[in-house]
C-alpha cells in the first residue's frame, strides 16, 4: 500500500520525531517502497495459525514481590540532562 | 611484542597459564595494535588504562592461584552492552555521554571469568544496519581488501567494530548481538567465527535493546573453539530478564573436535537464490563434501517459508524497535533539545538524537502497529513468524543441523547500498529466519571468493543444541584449513 506525505506526518507526530516538511514526500516514497515489498506476506495461508509472540515457548517467571534494588537516587539521576534537589527536571507539563 | 595478538584465545590463555607472558604484556599488546589500527574505526572507546588496571589485577590472581577460565584475556565489547562507568552509545548521538551506573549482565560474566576490557566497538546505531554506515561515529573499515584494490570495504553490520577488530587482532575475541545477523553476517565478511545462541541462552540485561524477541548476545572469535570458550562465560540464567532460559550452561569447548561421524545435516533448497555469485554455491557444495567426508549424512529438506521471513522481520523488529526506543525521551537521559512545549521538546530531541535508518525503522513500526493496520501487518507477521519456526520444527525431525551460505555475496564497497533500504535488508536473507525462530546460528570462515575476500558457512541448530554447531563448526574448520589474513595496510 502506498502511504502518503500526510499519513507520514501523522505517524511522525505519533512518534514524537520532528520531521521537516521537505521530507515527508521522499520518506513517503521510501517507506512505500518497504511496505509494497513487505505487502508479499499477503502470498502465505496463515488461516487458523495462532500469532507467534515469543522466540521460545515458556512461562514467564514468578518472583516475590520484594524490593531488591533501590535507595540510590544519585546513581538513577547520574545521567540526567536537568535535575534539582534530587529530581529530574523536565519542561512543563500543565499551563 | 605484535606476536602476542597473533594468537588465538585458547593459545593465549594456555601461554598465560604456563607463565610464558603476563596479562600485563598480552594486554600492552593488544593496545598498542587499537593504537596503531585507528584507521579501521573499529573502537568507538578505547580504555587503556582500564585495561591495564585489569590485566594487574588478573596477573595478581594468578599468581595466588585463582585464575578463572578467561583470566587476562584482552576482549572488546561492542557498544551496546553497558559498561559500567564507561560511555555506552548504542553509536546513537542520541546516547552521547551516557555512562551507565551498572553492567550487562553477559559483561559481568566476562570480568568474573577474569577478561579485561580494551574498549567500546563501534557498530550500527542501535544495531540497526548491515554496513556499520548507520554508525553516529561512521562507519567501520573492513581490514579486507580485493586484491589489487584500494577501496574501503563494509565489515558488515550491525556488529562491524566486533568483526573488524578480531579479524585485524586488536583484541582475542568480542561481544557481539545479533537480532537479524548482525553476528554472523559481519563474521563471514571478515573470516571470523560468531555465533547467535538460543534466544534465552544470555541474558539481555544491560544490552540496549533494540527488538526484544529477536534480540541475542554472543561471541566473536578466530577460531570455533575461541566462540565456545567465550559463549561458555557469556551464557547462563540471569533473573533479571525474564526471557533468559533456567537451564545449564554446556561445557561448550568440550563440543570441537568431537566426532561428527552419523550426525544428519539438512540442506534447505530454498537458500539458492536468484543472483548469488557462482562462489558461494560452490562453497556450500565444498561445505557438504567436507561433512560428508566427516561422516555425516546429508539430506535435501524444505523450509518452505523462507522467503517470508524478511518482510515478516521488517514489521516484528521495527514494531518492537518503535515501542523500545519510546524511551529516548530527553527526560531521564541521553540528549535532550529543549523546545516549545513537552511535545517539541520530545521531537526535537528525537529528530536530532536519532540517524536516518534509526527513525526510517520507528516511522515503519509506528505505522503497522497505528489503529487500522495492526492486524493487517504486525499479527500477519506474528502468524508467519509461527509458519517459519513451523518449517525448521519440521526440518529437524529428520536432521540434527542445516548447512547454508551466511550472507548472499562477499563484503560489499561502503556506500554500494546506502540508497536502497530494500537492497541492504536482503544481506540478511540467510540468517533471519534463524532469529526468527529462536534457534542457534554460527558462521565460520570457509573459503575466499576470486577476490581474496572472506566467505562464510552457517551451521543451523536445534533449540539449545549449540554443542553441535561446535563440534560440526569444528569439523568443517578442519577441513576448510582457512589460514587466510587480511594484508596489513592500516
Amino acid at each position: 500500500m502506498a502511504i502518503d506525505a500526510a499519513t507520514v506526518r501523522k505517524v511522525a507526530r505519533l512518534a514524537r520525531i520532528a520531521e521537516p516538511e521537505d521530507r515527508l514526500e521522499p520518506l513517503a516514497k521510501e517507506l512505500s517502497g518497504i511496505l509494497n515489498w513487505i505487502e508479499q506476506l499477503n502470498e502465505v495461508d496463515t488461516d487458523g495459525v495462532e500469532p507467534m509472540t515469543s522466540a521460545v515457548a515458556t512461562s514467564l517467571p514468578m518472583r516475590e514481590d520484594v524490593v531488591t534494588e533501590g535507595g540510590d537516587p544519585a546513581r538513577v539521576l547520574a545521567n540526567a540532562p536537568k535535575t534539582a534537589g534530587g529530581f529530574f527536571v523536565v519542561p512543563k507539563v500543565v499551563e | 611484542m605484535a606476536e602476542l595478538t597473533s594468537l588465538t584465545l585458547k593459545a593465549a590463555l594456555d601461554g598465560l597459564n604456563s607463565k610464558a607472558f603476563s596479562s600485563a604484556e598480552l594486554t600492552q599488546a593488544h593496545i598498542e595494535a587499537v593504537e596503531a589500527a585507528r584507521a579501521l574505526n573499529a573502537f568507538v572507546a578505547e580504555t587503556p588504562e582500564r585495561a591495564l588496571e585489569m590485566a594487574r589485577a588478573s596477573d595478581a590472581r594468578r599468581a595466588r592461584g585463582e585464575a578463572g577460565p578467561l583470566d587476562g584475556a584482552p576482549l572488546g565489547i561492542k557498544d551496546l552492552f553497558c559498561t559500567e562507568g564507561v560511555a555506552s552509545t548504542a553509536a546513537s548521538k542520541i546516547l552521547d555521554g551516557f555512562k551507565p551506573t551498572y553492567e550487562s549482565t553477559v559483561t559481568a560474566n566476562l570480568w568474573r571469568d577474569g577478561a579485561v576490557m580494551l574498549g567500546k566497538l563501534n557498530m550500527d546505531e542501535f544495531a540497526m544496519g548491515s554496513s556499520n554506515e548507520s554508525s553516529a561515529y561512521g562507519p567501520v573499515v573492513n581490514p579486507w581488501r580485493r586484491q589489487g584494490s584500494n577501496s574501503h570495504l563494509t565489515p558488515g553490520g550491525s556488529s562491524g567494530g566486533s568483526a573488524a577488530a578480531v579479524a585485524a587482532e586488536l583484541c582475542l575475541g568480542a561481544t557481539a548481538t545479533d537480532t537479524g545477523g548482525s553476528i554472523r553476517q559481519p563474521a563471514a565478511f571478515t573470516g571470523t567465527v560468531g555465533i547467535k545462541p538460543t534466544y534465552g541462552r544470555c541474558s539481555r540485561w544491560g544490552i540496549v535493546a533494540f527488538a526484544s524477541s529477536l534480540d541475542q548476545a554472543g561471541p566473536m572469535a578466530r577460531t570455533v573453539e575461541d566462540a565456545a570458550i567465550l559463549l561458555k562465560s557469556m551464557a547462563g540464567h540471569d533473573p533479571k530478564d525474564s526471557t533468559s532460559l533456567a537451564v545449564e550452561t554446556p561445557d561448550f569447548p568440550s563440543f570441537v573436535g568431537k566426532s561428527v561421524k552419523g550426525l544428519r545435516v539438512g540442506v534447505p533448497k530454498e537458500y539458492r537464490v536468484d543472483g548469488m555469485p557462482a562462489e558461494i554455491e560452490a562453497l556450500w557444495r565444498k561445505g557438504v563434501e567436507w561433512l560428508k567426508d566427516a561422516g555425516c549424512e546429508i539430506v535435501e529438506v524444505s523450509l518452505p517459508n523462507t522467503r517470508y521471513a524478511l518482510p515478516a522481520y521488517y514489521i516484528i523488529a521495527p514494531a518492537e524497535a518503535s515501542s523500545n526506543l519510546a524511551r529516548y525521551d530527553g527526560m531521564r537521559y541521553g540528549l535532550r533539545v529543549d523546545g516549545r512545549s513537552l511535545t517539541d521538546t520530545y521531537e526535537k530531541t528525537r529528530a536530532e538524537g536519532f540517524g536516518t535508518e534509526v527513525k526510517r525503522r520507528i516511522l515503519i513500526g509506528t505505522y503497522v502497529l497505528s489503529a487500522g493496520y495492526y492486524d493487517a501487518y504486525y499479527l500477519k507477521a506474528l502468524k508467519v513468524r509461527r509458519r517459519i519456526s513451523e518449517d525448521f520444527e519440521a526440518a529437524f525431525g529428520k536432521v540434527d543441523a542445516l548447512l547454508t551460505p551466511t550472507a548472499p555475496s562477499a563484503a560489499f564497497t561502503l556506500g554500494e547500498n546506502a540508497d536502497d533500504p530494500v537492497a541492504m535488508y536482503l544481506n540478511d536473507i540467510f540468517t533471519v529466519t534463524v532469529n526468527l525462530a529462536g534457534l542457534p546460528g554460527m558462521s565460520l570462515p570457509a573459503g575466499l571468493d576470486a577476490a581474496g575476500l572472506p566467505l562464510g558457512l552457517q551451521l543451523i541448530g536445534r533449540p539449545l543444541d549449540e554443542g553441535t554447531l561446535f563440534s560440526l563448526g569444528g569439523a568443517i574448520e578442519k577441513a576448510a584449513d582457512f589460514r587466510a589474513k587480511p594484508q596489513k595496510w592500516w
